[in-house]
């Protein structure tokens, strides 16, 4: 019986095919969704999510029969949780680009060349989409990441080194808080901002305090990634230079930091690409504008997240256009910053 | 001859002694590692400073009340003829109501995930998949809001009025008002697909982790792929993905412009279960809705919500973290 089901596979003439078997996994797992799909053009049911219980429902039963009667038998229990495990990566993968979609048709279709290259103050609300635009946004996005950037990665870098180099009794507590930190929802560091640097007039509702905000965010990012990244250095490397008669701040500045190099990029990398579509923070401390406002110490300052959500209030067609318009230059911008990180990673060989 | 056998190798202690230049250095380093414990401390103490007003004139009944009426922004003391009422009860359950949504959809899809990478999906794809979860994970919630408003909802009407019509008879997908819009079902549908990835991601670490020798036991004794998930992948790795999971409810907790938008807010009432209902609560909303017109005692209560908001996901997160690590220590 085998002899006569089974025949020489190709590519691996040692290997024995059993046919019967795959054509039988073959005809469930494609037939399935095919008969889901005649059923319901068949019937009342409507819609992809309608599509998709029946399909469920349908292949946890063939999936059962093949299981029970197929040429090789397992468990029910076996065959359900495959097709389920498949539902889950459906979902997701349909929420998934459900997300990443409608960004880019509805983005591209919202797109004239003043929308990249002319400030919103001539806009009023739902003024047609080929007037004014969105590079204050744009601008103040840059700044305030760039200023959130100075503060937090010098900060997280350090507080790697602390625990990778010094490696003293706090090492857990600073883990620990790191840690913590990671965890604080964004309108509360925008709060703090706000109650600790705007009432107390230390700064004006600005491009700065919107930074200040944002670092909050970006250190334990920055701090963990770095210290993964410290962590690879090989501590032989350290011993050698101690005994060769280097002091610590020679051995960290001059061993440790250079053979880290490319890690801490990517390091900051992620801290950047973590923060750049930050919005609630924002809208306590930079406030939003509708012009350029180059000069992050005094004067409210737009970002493209603060841009995205003023729009959305504002609610007219050609609001909610531009608001989807400034999504895909965030989404691009978030995405170049995450693809660059990724490659980095790729070639220095972490994790 | 003897005087050499006769040295007995004796334990040296090393002492080390740092140049200036070094003592400055590592002084630097202790306080970049104190960097995070000060900016905690800083932030929990602003905002108890600056929620001090409010909590001092309503007490505990801050958290236990449910109202939010600014009046003439006067407390009774002042000689208030308006008198204001806070009370956060309302959108404190309101987040955890949201929160426990969420991580309830994003918990059996995150793990399923996480094992159809390690079980299902063939080798080759398996790359650029994890790829793809980072970049979901990488999505700013704004355009999660935007989303949330204009794709997810007017499907997820549909979804909301058929579980209601077919399951009412249960309490919690019974409505008052049969809108559907802006529910906390709404709410938690956006925030399981924002933590779904987190989830994903650290059941995969753990996952990871489970050694190989108990898995090629089971296989040997004849376990399928089932038995093997079930009696030991799971139960392995069950503290870190409980602790994936808090990290999720952590993020879903805090989350302020993805909910903002899919969430009709109710100050007057708690609405306990019912989450097919539009009216709900969430602090991180609150915040951003009350912050534009608040007056100085209405800031201050936005003030003694956010500490509240503080306070919780900071315990969320801790538990995470000491279940995760602890369950990555036992490899």
């Amino acid at each position: 019986m085998t002899i006569t089901s089974t025949k020489a596979n190709s590519r691996k003439p040692w290997a024995a095919t059993d046919t019967v078997y795959r054509n039988q996994q073959l005809l469930v797992h494609v037939g399935t969704p095919l008969l889901a799909a005649l059923v319901v053009a068949g019937t009342g049911i409507r819609g992809g999510s309608g599509l998709f219980c029946t399909w469920l429902v349908l292949h946890l039963i063939t999936g059962a029969l093949l299981a029970k009667f197929g040429r090789r038998k397992y468990s029910i229990a076996n065959s359900s949780m495959q097709v389920l495990l498949a539902a889950s990566l459906i979902i997701f993968v349909t929420a998934a680009m459900s997300v990443l979609l409608p960004v880019f048709t509805k983005g591209i279709a919202a797109f004239s060349s003043n929308l990249l290259f002319q400030d919103a103050s001539t806009v009023e609300p739902d003024t047609a989409l080929t007037n004014g635009g969105i590079l204050h946004a744009i601008i103040g996005t840059v700044i305030i990441v760039i200023f959130a950037s100075i503060i937090s990665i010098p900060l997280g870098i350090l507080a790697a080194l602390y625990v990778t180099e010094v490696r003293g009794r706090l090492t857990p507590y600073v883990r620990f808080f790191v840690q913590a930190m990671s965890g604080v929802p964004s309108i509360v560091a925008g709060l703090f901002v706000y109650a600790a640097l705007i009432v107390s007039g230390i700064l004006p509702f600005s491009g700065l305090s919107g930074a200040i905000a944002l670092s909050i965010l970006m250190l334990p990012t920055v701090a963990r990634t770095a210290e993964e990244v410290l962590l690879l250095v090989p501590d032989d490397l350290r011993s050698a230079a101690l005994a060769l008669g280097a002091t610590q701040r020679r051995v960290v500045r001059m061993v440790v930091l250079p053979s880290a190099g490319p890690g801490l990029v990517t390091a900051s990398i992620l801290g950047i690409a973590r923060i750049t579509g930050e919005t609630a923070p924002l809208l306590l401390t930079a406030f939003g504008a509708t012009s350029i406002n180059a000069n992050p110490f005094s004067e409210p300052m737009s970002a493209l997240p603060i841009y995205i959500f003023t729009q959305m209030l504002l609610g007219g067609e050609n609001d909610v256009a531009r608001a989807w318009f400034a999504c895909m230059i965030l989404m691009i911008m978030v995405g170049l910053l995450f693809g660059t990180a990724r490659f980095l990673v790729s070639r220095s060989g972490l994790k | 001859m003897t005087s050499t056998l006769e040295l007995e190798p004796t334990p040296q202690a090393i002492t080390v002694l740092r140049t200036k230049g070094d003592r400055i250095f590592r002084g630097i380093l202790i306080f970049g590692g104190l960097v995070s414990f000060l900016v905690l401390a800083g932030i929990f103490g602003y905002l108890a400073q600056s929620a001090a007003p409010v909590l001092q004139a309503f007490g505990f009944q801050f958290f236990t009340d449910s109202s939010w009426y600014a009046g003439d922004g006067l407390l009774p003391s002042e000689g208030s003829i308006d008198p204001p009422t806070f009370g956060i009860l309302p959108m404190l359950w309101g987040s955890i109501l949201i929160a426990i949504i969420s991580v309830g959809i994003a918990l059996p899809l995150g793990i399923g995930i996480a094992l159809s990478i390690v079980y299902l999906l063939p080798k080759r794809t398996v790359f650029g998949f994890t790829l793809f979860i980072d970049l979901i994970a990488a999505i700013p919630s704004i355009v999660f809001g935007l989303w949330g408003f204009f794709v997810l909802v007017p499907h997820g009407i549909l979804w909301a009025a058929w579980l209601n019509e077919k399951l009412g008879f249960i309490p919690i997908f019974s409505v008052q008002f049969p809108a559907f819009e802006q529910s906390p079902f709404m709410a938690g549908l956006v925030l399981a697909i924002m933590i779904t990835p987190i989830v994903a991601v650290v059941s995969r670490q753990i996952f990871a982790l489970v050694p190989p020798d108990l898995i090629n036991a089971a296989q040997a004794l004849g376990g399928s792929r089932w038995t093997i998930i079930r009696d030991v992948v799971l139960p392995f790795s069950r503290g870190g993905i409980i602790g994936g999971a808090m990290l999720g409810l952590g993020r879903a907790l805090g989350e302020t412009v993805a909910v903002f938008f899919v969430l009709q807010l109710f100050f007057d009432e708690v609405n306990w279960y019912r989450i097919l209902e539009s009216s709900g609560g969430s602090v991180a909303s609150l915040i951003i809705a009350k912050f534009g017109e608040a007056g100085a005692l209405e800031i201050s209560a936005l003030f003694a919500a956010g500490l509240a908001l503080f306070v919780i996901t900071l315990l969320a997160n801790a538990a995470a973290s000491l279940l995760v690590n602890s369950s990555k220590a036992k490899k």
